[in-house]
This record gives structure tokens, sequence and C-alpha cells, in this order.
């Protein structure tokens, strides 16, 4: 009990209601498609989404519980944060909080990547068995 | 944005999909689906949905966002002394519990919402629509919405505002955006709020705390205020006014509806950081939108 409460606890952030908003997009999925369940759920996340993966992680399952999407394998995949620089043209890897070109160290930049919050692809298991759908 | 017409489908993506038609297979026999949706997607939708009621009205609608104790409500009130017309605001309040802030507020004279969120740590869209239709709107100019108290989730949730505003208090630190980049990075104005206690708080160094926000790569003013004792607000006063004129304009020009002035979830779009001209920033935007 204790520990079921932490758990909560521990999700009750943003990415709890992230997580909500993402289950209801898997339910249409899945309607959509036959009512298959949701096997596997790829996500691509930036570091200024500000979203957390494991925060996500943690707060998926409580969110899926008794949806098609509850036994989901969910694939985070993190997108780097990258800029290019308007001044020089150069693109620079950097951390979430130095946006200034890596170069000439100009803050005239452009997000290339690093904020995404994307639900890319899902793949569901069949409703019916294949050989039947042929 | 939508699973009807496939207008998702990009010449970047469209191989995922195509390999195998619609539904590609995988090779364990599962249907493979290509989705490419933004996770807020119901909340950006709720948010174009607010920001078009504001349009409508011709109101401005601002965001403001801190740490709890930052200043939110205090700046309100100074502002709406400083503007002396209570008829031309209203005010949504957000806090986890009580209606402590709404009754300040209300005690000015001004419209006030409160959203009890529970657990939440920050407001959303829907919330925000709910308040909106609590709210007598006839003849309102600005509608402030005072998020919850805290520097992360808040910056995730597009509410429909025309513009964000962040503050720093002085007993905070001078290395909050540093730490706080998503939220910092997201301001089109950032208050350094407390600012009469800098003669006392004196390892507080405005200068730092403007390059921390430059190396977010924002180019939004920093502005200083004190709301208290002395106010002092002329630059935010003076801000909130070419933020006003900027909307009218805007509106006269017949853009309603507009991008976020944070756009940051579609992943899609790229924008630039840079805003040559700070002070007509919503402006700014809105001519981006006509072109």
């Amino acid at each position: 009990m204790a520990r079921r409460r932490r758990v909560l606890s521990d999700a009750a952030v943003h990415e709890l209601s992230i997580c909500q908003a993402l289950v209801r997009q898997l339910r249409g999925i899945s309607t959509q498609h036959g009512g298959g369940e949701v096997a596997l759920v790829k996500l691509r996340i930036g570091p200024l989404s500000g979203i957390e993966s494991a925060q996500l992680e943690q707060a998926f399952p409580l969110a899926a519980a008794g949806t098609p999407a509850a036994r989901a394998v969910l694939e985070i995949i993190t997108a780097p944060v990258r800029i290019h620089c308007v001044d020089c043209g150069t693109e620079t890897a950097t951390a979430p909080n130095r946006l200034l070109c890596g170069c000439c160290g100009s803050l005239r930049t452009r997000l290339l990547s690093g904020d995404e919050m994307l639900l890319e692809s899902v793949e569901l298991e069949l409703a019916m068995p294949a050989a039947a759908i042929a | 944005m939508c699973d009807t017409c496939g207008c998702n489908v990009t010449d970047g993506n469209r191989h995922l999909v195509e390999a195998g038609g619609r539904l590609a297979r995988t090779e364990d026999g599962r249907a493979a689906v290509t989705v490419l949706q933004d996770l807020l997607t119901e909340n950006d939708h709720q948010a174009a949905h607010n920001r078009m009621h504001f349009d409508a009205r011709g109101i401005l609608a601002l965001n403001l966002m801190s740490s709890p104790g930052g200043g939110k409500t205090a700046l309100l009130e100074a502002t709406i002394d400083a503007l002396d017309d209570a008829g031309r605001i209203v005010v949504i309040e957000g806090d986890l519990e009580t209606e402590n802030d709404a009754e300040r507020i209300r005690a000015k004279g001004v419209q006030a919402v409160q959203i009890a969120t529970g657990s939440a740590c920050h407001l959303d869209a829907h919330m925000v629509h709910e308040a909106l239709h609590r709210l007598e709107l006839d003849g309102v100019e600005i509608v402030f919405i005072e998020n919850v108290g805290n520097l992360v989730c808040p910056a995730s949730f597009d509410l429909g505002q025309h513009a964000n505003v962040t503050l720093l208090s002085v007993p905070e630190g001078d290395d909050k955006p540093a730490k706080y980049p998503v939220m910092f990075r997201a301001a089109d104005v950032v208050l350094l709020t407390k600012a009469d206690l800098l003669p006392v708080l004196d390892d507080f160094d405005p200068a730092r705390a403007e390059a921390a926000l430059r190396a977010v790569g924002s180019t939004a003013p920093l502005l200083h205020v004190a709301s208290r004792k002395n106010p002092a607000l002329q630059g935010w006063l003076d801000w909130l006014e070419d933020s006003l004129a900027a909307q009218r304009a805007r509106l006269a020009e017949g853009s309603t509806g507009c991008a976020p002035v944070r756009s940051a979830h579609d992943a899609h779009h790229h924008h630039e950081h840079p805003h040559v001209d700070r002070h007509r920033h919503v402006h700014h935007h809105a001519t981006d939108e006509a072109t």
C-alpha cells in the first residue's frame, strides 16, 4: 500500500495528465483500426519539451490500466538538442540551458530539435488472426 | 494533424506509411500505424479555441508563471491599482487549494475566478475554458491567467494566451533561467520582481540573471518590477500597453486564432528565437501569421 502511494505521488505531475491524453489518443487509434490491443508505443521526447521520460514511464501504466493500451510497451526516443546559428550557419548539439551557437557564441539561433513531444507510431495486435483476414 | 485525409503524412515520413500500405505489417504480424501527432493535441485544440474566444472579443490574454511566492498576485494587485479601471481586467487564478488569491483580486473590485486544481501542478486549456464561461467578458480588455506557482509543468501547456509573462523574484537567485530552461525559454517577457530587495540581497546580480536568460536563447525583455510599498512598474505597464496596441492592430488586420506565442509543441515548426522588435512581440507573430 505504501509503495502504491509513493508511485502515485511520484507520477502526480504533468506527466500523468500527458499520459492520460496519450491513452485517449491510443484508444482512438485502436478503435479506428479494428479494436486491436496496443502492443508498442513509440514516442519522441526532447529535453526542452518539459517532459521527463522516466516520469512518463512511471505514469503510463496508471493511465493505461483497463484500456486497449494496458499491456503496451512504451519506447521513448530522446531527441537531441540541436540548434542552427542564424549568424554563422553552424549546427551545434548543445545542452538544454545553453542555446548559444557553439561556434560563434551568437544567441540568434533556431532550434532544430529538442522540444518534441511526439507520438511517432503505434503497433497493434491484429484483432483477428491474419489468416482470417486473408 | 488529422487521421482522415492523411495530411499528417509528409514527404519526410511517407515511406514509413507506404512500406506496406496504410496498415504496414511488422515481422511478427502486428499492424504498424504511423501517427506523428503531438502528445498534447487535445490540449492544443482547446487552447486554439480559447484564443479564438479572446480574439473574437478583442481581449489580450496573458499567462503569468513563476515559482510559488514569486509575486504574481502582488503584481496583479499593483497592476490593477495602476491601471485604475477595474472593468478592463479579469483574472483567472490557479492554485492547488483555497480561494485566497481570487479573494485578494476581488477586494480590488476586479472579477476573479479561482480554479482549484486539486493535485494538478498546472492549468490546462480545458480548465481555462471552463473558467472563461464563469466570467462576464463585456468591456474586458485583459485576461490575466495566474498559473499554478511552479517553474516546471505550466511551461508545457498552451492555454490560449497571447503571451507568457514569467516572473523571477530576487530572493530566488539569479541562476533560475539556467536551472529551468524550458520555462524561461517560453517567456515573452521576464519580470524581475521584488527588485526593491536588490540592495539587501546583494548576491543577486541582475546582469548574471540576464546572461542566464540569454543563454537559453531568449531575447525576451527583462524588466525590473516592485509591487509593494513604493510600486515601480513603469517598464511592465509600457510593455502591457504596447501588447494591447499590438493585439488591437492584429485584430484590425483581421487575423484571429493565431498560433500561440510559444509554438514549441509543433515539432515540425522551426521557429526563430530572435524577435527584433521586442515591444511589438504579439504583433510580430501576427505578421508572421498573415504572410
